[in-house]
């Protein structure tokens, strides 16, 4: 296997270098990928959609098809996890770990079964647990408003700055991994559950393939968002910038359920008790 | 000498990539932990979407942001090429899609076959 | 409304699995009605947009209304429509057929199964109707990531055959993706109208030679093409059902359409038969790659991997037949690719009936079946004479092309594999019924009482026989009004 491996390799590398011959110079600013199609989404991107950020703007309309279909791939990819490893029945295990949570003093609980209930003054701990640390686990609860604050700023700045919908709803998702790593799943699951996310991320989706129909209905192609200046009070170049807007939103929504439903999973093994 | 000096620089960018890409290649073929194949699999991905992004590059050009102010006059080779910037943003998404499913099928295989060595579970399969 | 039909061909599904996916959570038994709803709609608009491309020439779809090339468009000729019209009649047709063997298997988590499903359906019919080589892409990944995932809820090994899958097809999917970076970075286009103009004045280029090698070896690895098949036989095997009886019939095919889309009409005829003498080297290994696929599904015992060891045969036949590089050789692969969608959804629909009746499929158990099952051993032996090519099924007519074609192009070794693997397949399926009808077991060869299939599983299976024999008798008009003049100008 590695001497095939090793020849594929070579022999695909060498053909490809071979290819490569032919490129345009590193950032010559005369080549065709620069001057065919391209030119006209920086010149006429204010003019058109008048939104700054010709990424976003590409992303989002005038190449707006290709990125409903990319949530749709991360959606697939979280639904994926979720059917593959989810298992309702529990986890059995023979002794479960509690804390005291003034004193840090743990006890185990030697009795088969799933979870026992929460007690007033014990909290129950993961069986693989690591030291309790006071220090992370307020600082991450400091910290994580900050960073959802943050991330909503991504989204909603996609406009004028690097950003959008998916750069923000990664950070969102990124926030909600960091609880459940300083503290534990259950909490995690608690801020939101599973129900919620798996809702979350169809809406997600829903709001942009929903954007693209609702232009459809409105008479124009789909995801013309020309249309929605029919019913809302602007332009129709403004009402290109609101569409960006809305499915940007859409994204941002979809990627945050994903990715906490993908770690949730994984992370579990699909218990969704305890990971990490 | 100068004329292969010259086409080194004008395009080693592109043979990075693919020197890049073909490390990923050989992982996922020739490695034996599923994991290992994992990672060259995403490795190989990278490596093509570093590729694509520096297809974009244009000699003293900014980020692809209209300067605030100076809407009325914007020129296409002040701006790098947002296209790639774009398509790679899909393939970025794509790349974390197949990791996040290839991992769960890894937990899954793990749980039914207890190893990750693939000449380990071959050889179990061929037992039972 | 009717001039928004290509985009309603693949939102309509798209909207359809979030729908089921959402009434998995809160009302599962919605499930099944909303995606019967959602794909019967989608099956009416291709058939209707197939009619309107018949009557009216190209249908050309701007996406967000930007022209191309800076814009994703959608073109809908007559070699899409004909294609998109098959893929949706034969998810219609498995949706309704796999009713019970979901419910049995994955009552828990049917939504997520039902929406997966449908997402497949999306990403093939989208991969159908683009017009634009990225987009071709994303909805490459889309079909692909759900498949991996429907292949894996087979248990037992299914995880690590779908892993198997992953890797390949992954590689296949991002040397389509290089390929067609290497193609924008000396051109600067992704839309595919605009890339073939461009590469009509770049012909000697050395770069564009190694994208098309790329393109093609990535097409090929997602094919299933000997010899970079390694994932099929095991994928398709160790996947539950219902999986393989929606993906087996499709995703191959829809490959093997993008295939050709791009060897006739991106590169056009003139640039991929004539460079390197491509022509001949491929159709020897298209004869090669038979002859293997022949000698896999021999050495098979178990039924269901046989039938999936057939598809390998099936997908050589539409390389070979593209590369022949004549009109009767493409036009045989193309209709060649229709009938195989409803061949192999025929034969397995047929033996997923047979497993879920009989949960075992040696052919020691299969004494008796032609009187405890009879319609669905008569369906299986109409599919069966298709793939070996009997007339009136169409089988025969995409063969005789094919047949025809070599000929003309003086390829006898293709000729020669055809009827080998046409010979090999007929001593395939008669092992099957001669255990089926006279059997080898020591049970009585008293009369055994009929014992069917469920009626949802039968009804769909009988009504696709039926089909392929419509249209093997149709085939004629089929060939003449809708795949013969899709062919472009430059095949001779």
């Amino acid at each position: 296997m590695r001497i095939l491996g090793i020849l594929v390799c070579v022999a695909t590398g060498a053909m490809l270098i071979w290819a490569s011959g032919e490129f345009p110079p590193w950032g010559d600013p005369n080549s065709p990928a620069s001057l065919h199609v391209s030119p006209r989404y920086i010149e006429k991107t204010m003019e058109e959609t008048s939104v700054p950020n010709a990424v976003t703007s590409v992303l989002a309309d005038y190449r707006g098809y290709d990125t409903m279909f990319e949530t749709t791939v991360i959606f697939a990819a979280g639904v994926s996890c979720f059917m593959l490893l989810r298992l309702f029945s529990g986890r059995e295990r023979s002794s479960h770990h509690y804390r005291h949570i003034l004193t840090g003093l743990t006890l185990r609980v030697r009795r088969k079964g799933k979870q026992l209930p929460e007690l007033e003054e014990f909290e129950p701990m993961d069986s693989l647990w690591t030291p309790y640390d006071l220090i992370l686990r307020t600082l991450c609860r400091f910290l994580i408003p900050f960073i959802q604050l943050f991330a909503l700023y991504v989204i909603a700045h996609g406009h004028h700055s690097p950003g959008g919908g998916f750069q923000g709803g990664v950070i969102l998702g990124a926030s909600m991994i960091l609880l459940a790593i300083s503290q534990d799943m259950r909490s995690a699951l608690r801020r939101i559950r599973e129900r919620t996310l798996a809702i979350f991320s169809v809406a997600g989706v829903a709001i942009y393939a929903g954007t693209g129909a609702l232009c459809l209905i409105l008479g124009s192609n789909f995801l013309d968002y020309a249309a929605l200046s029919r019913i809302f009070p602007v332009d129709p170049v403004g009402a290109r910038s609101l569409g960006i807007f809305l499915v940007e939103v859409g994204v941002g929504i979809a990627v945050m359920a994903t990715m906490i439903v993908i770690y949730h999973n994984l992370a579990s093994e699909g218990f969704l008790d305890e990971g990490l | 000498m100068d004329r292969i000096l010259e086409v080194v620089i004008a395009k080693y960018n592109y043979w990075i990539y693919i020197v890049l890409m073909m490390i990923g290649l050989y992982g996922v073929i020739a490695k034996n932990n599923l994991v290992k194949k994992i990672v060259g699999m995403s490795i190989f991905q990278t490596a093509i979407i570093l590729f694509f992004i520096s297809m974009g590059m244009k000699k003293g050009a900014t980020i692809p942001i209209i300067i605030h102010g100076q809407e009325a006059s914007v020129r296409a080779s002040d701006y790098i090429n947002p296209l790639p910037h774009v398509l790679m943003l899909t393939a970025i998404v794509v790349a974390v899609s197949t990791l996040g499913v290839a991992l769960a099928l890894a937990v899954k295989v793990y749980k039914e076959f207890d190893t990750l060595e693939e000449d380990e579970i071959l050889e179990k399969i061929r037992k039972s | 409304m009717t001039s928004h039909l290509p985009a309603l061909v693949v939102t309509v599904p798209l909207l359809t699995a979030f729908a089921a996916f959402a009434a998995g959570w809160l009302r599962p038994k919605l499930c099944f009605p909303v995606g019967l709803t959602g794909l019967g709609i989608t099956a009416i608009s291709s058939i209707w947009l197939l009619a309107e491309v018949l009557e009216a020439g190209t249908v050309t779809y701007e996406l967000g209304r930007w022209p191309a090339p800076w814009g994703i468009v959608y073109v809908v000729d007559r070699l899409n429509g004909v294609v998109l019209a098959a893929i949706s009649l034969c998810a219609f047709i498995q949706w309704i057929s796999s009713r019970a063997s979901v419910k049995s298997q994955f009552s828990d988590r049917i939504g997520a199964f039902y929406g997966l499903e449908l997402l497949f359906v999306t990403g093939v019919m989208g991969i159908t109707v683009t017009g634009d080589a990225f987009n071709l892409y994303v909805l490459l990944e889309i079909a692909s990531i759900t498949a991996y995932a429907l292949i894996a809820m087979g248990g037992g090994r299914a995880p690590l055959s779908s892993l198997n899958y992953v890797f390949m097809g992954t590689i296949g999917a991002c040397f389509y993706l290089l390929g067609v970076g290497y193609l924008y970075i000396m051109t600067g286009s992704l839309n595919m109208a605009d890339l073939a103009s461009i590469l009509q004045g770049m012909r000697s280029s050395q770069a564009i030679l190694v994208a098309f090698v790329i393109i093609i070896v990535g097409v090929w690895l997602k094919m299933g093409f000997f010899p970079l098949h390694g994932w099929l036989p095991n994928a398709y095997t160790h996947a539950p059902w219902p999986a393989t009886t929606l993906i087996a019939p499709l995703m191959t095919k829809v490959m093997a359409y993008v295939m050709m889309r791009l060897v006739l009409f991106l590169f056009g005829p003139e640039y991929s038969f004539g460079v390197l003498g491509l022509k001949d080297v491929v159709v020897w290994w298209a004869s090669l790659a038979v002859v293997a696929g022949s000698v896999i599904a021999l050495s098979q015992k178990d039924l269901k991997r046989m039938i999936t060891c057939i598809i390998l045969i099936e997908i050589a036949y539409m390389v070979g037949g593209t590369f022949l590089g004549n009109r009767s050789g493409t036009t045989g692969a193309i209709f060649h690719l229709v009938n195989d969608v409803f061949m192999t959804l025929c034969v397995f629909l047929a033996v997923s009936s047979l497993a879920f009746r009989q949960r075992e499929l040696d052919m020691d158990t299969m004494e008796g079946l032609f009187s405890e099952m009879p319609f669905t051993m008569g369906a299986l032996v109409t599919g069966a004479l298709s793939i070996v090519g009997v007339p009136p099924t169409c089988g025969f007519f995409s063969k005789w092309l094919l047949l025809k074609g070599a000929l003309e192009a003086g390829h006898y070794e293709f000729m020669v594999a055809l009827i080998l693997s046409s010979l090999v397949c007929l001593v395939l399926f008669f092992r099957v019924f001669e255990a089926a009808y006279f059997g080898h077991g020591e049970r009585s060869h008293g009369h055994h009482r009929m014992r069917e299939a469920p009626l949802g599983m039968v009804v769909p299976l009988l009504v696709v026989a039926i089909g392929i024999v419509a249209l093997g008798l149709m085939s004629g008009e089929v060939i003449s009004s809708i795949i013969e003049p899709a062919l472009p100008r430059g095949v001779l």
